[in-house]
């Protein structure tokens, strides 16, 4: 836990160690500015639910924020989520460097509410997990290359660390930190205002990592495919669908994958605004969790 | 089941919107954007724009703004399926002494976007335009 923090904070000065080199050998003389918010409205995607940026619970091969290669971009996010029986917070902040690197960190909160008290850990009870997320673009644009079909092709790679050890141990869970790896390819299909994910995961992750890494039921790296679809209905208006398949590593309580709707409003390339319809299937002792997520990002 | 019928929703929703571009193909892009005369307002609004956008004034410095709207007008009417032929040039020549920036290239596309929209063109028109333009950003951007 401590470990991976201090492993996250040294990857963070490391990136804008980078950047500040990176930045003297571009072309910030040509009317440079190091957070130009050159590129197109939108082409950052928003913030998905462990901090990177992509869709709603789907993290994309496109780099958060709107730098160019020549620039970086930063956000900060806070999102949401009502459920029957549950309520999610996440917050975080992420960085990206030249259109090629994303640095990310995000706190995500699940408050049991009355659940809390029906599973002996007391009403109110939370849980916490925090992740640092990393991504490279390997190859591909997704905005440029309008005249192929070879997508923007991006590996990532989330560090995360949950703080109710004891728990996670007594509901079978495996471990309390874990790394999910992914490969993302993202394109937009411009003439159809389309833009269309596939991301494979590797992960042990149980409900992202709220319930820990592993479990009595099965404790090995799965693939789990994860997709979305957004479609441009304005230049300020996307609406979209994601779909996530998830692992059901836990004999206590099954799991179900992660589905959701959504709309995202652009305002400018500083603040967007989405909305979304979840539907989250059974978590812990709790079926049928479907429910609302608003999320608001800002950057620079 | 009701997982069942929102992810039913969410492929009707697919549906809708991959069948719905499809529908309408038919008439070409250079119809869409309105013709000659949409052509036109678009490369006026555009050349307008960036020679006073600090964020390439400087690449149109010495240049006759005049001649290279016309130029521009039947590059846009030939490539959009208008019944025009553009000759001279490739864009990779044109560019290639100018140092066009990634920043470059796509404060024209935002300047594009906002001329497209004041000449009234669709936003859908507008994305094709776009996506045709898109790749020469390979040829265009050399720094």
């Amino acid at each position: 836990m401590r470990c991976l923090t201090i492993i996250a904070l040294m990857l963070l000065v490391l990136g804008y160690a980078a950047a500040v080199r990176a930045a003297e050998t571009v072309n910030l003389s040509d009317n440079g500015d190091l957070f130009d918010s050159g590129r197109l409205l939108g082409t950052g995607g928003v913030t998905e639910v462990e901090g990177q940026g992509g869709g709603g619970v789907v993290p994309w091969a496109l780099i958060t924020g709107y730098g160019t290669r020549d620039s970086i971009g930063a956000n900060g996010h806070y999102s949401y989520v009502y459920l029957p029986n549950y309520q999610l917070h996440s917050f975080g902040a992420a960085t990206g460097l030249f259109n090629r690197v994303e640095l990310s960190y995000s706190r995500t909160t699940l408050d049991t509410g009355a659940t809390g008290k029906a599973l002996g850990l007391g009403a109110g009870y939370t849980i916490r997990l925090d992740t640092l997320g990393m991504k490279v673009k390997l190859f591909g644009d997704a905005i440029y290359d309008q005249d192929t079909w070879l997508p923007q092709v991006t590996a990532g790679l989330q560090f995360k660390a949950n703080n109710r050890g004891s728990l996670l141990r007594a509901i079978g869970a495996r471990g309390d930190e874990g790394v999910d790896g992914y490969l993302a390819a993202s394109k937009l299909f411009l003439s159809e205002s389309l833009l269309l994910n596939a991301t494979l995961r590797m992960t042990k992750a149980n409900q992202t990592g709220l319930l820990g890494f592993g479990g009595d039921r099965l404790n090995a790296y799965r693939p789990q495919p994860e997709l979305s679809a957004a479609y441009l209905v304005t230049r300020q208006i996307a609406v979209g669908a994601d779909y996530r398949f998830k692992p059901d590593n836990l004999r206590f309580a099954h799991e179900n994958n992660w589905a959701d709707v959504f709309v995202a409003y652009f305002f400018n390339k500083h603040i967007s605004a989405t909305l979304a319809f979840v539907d989250l299937g059974t978590i812990t002792i709790r079926k049928n969790q479907e429910g609302v997520c608003a999320s608001l990002q800002i950057g620079l | 089941m009701r997982r069942c019928k929102l992810v039913f929703e969410c492929l009707v929703f697919l549906l809708f919107i991959l069948a719905g571009p499809s529908a309408r193909a038919e008439e070409t892009l250079y119809d869409s954007l309105g013709g000659q005369q949409g052509v036109q307002r678009i490369a006026h609004g555009l050349l307008q724009r960036v020679k006073s956008d600090p964020r390439v004034t400087d690449k149109f410095e010495n240049i006759n703004i005049e001649y290279l709207e016309k130029r521009f007008v039947l590059r846009l009417c030939a490539w959009t399926g208008g019944p025009c032929e553009a000759k001279g040039a490739s864009m990779k020549g044109i560019h290639a002494e100018l140092g066009i920036t990634d920043r470059n290239f796509n404060a024209v596309v935002e300047d594009l976007e906002s001329s497209m929209a004041e000449a009234g063109t669709p936003y859908h028109a507008q994305n094709r335009l776009l996506a045709l333009l898109a790749p020469m950003h390979r040829d265009i951007v050399s720094k």
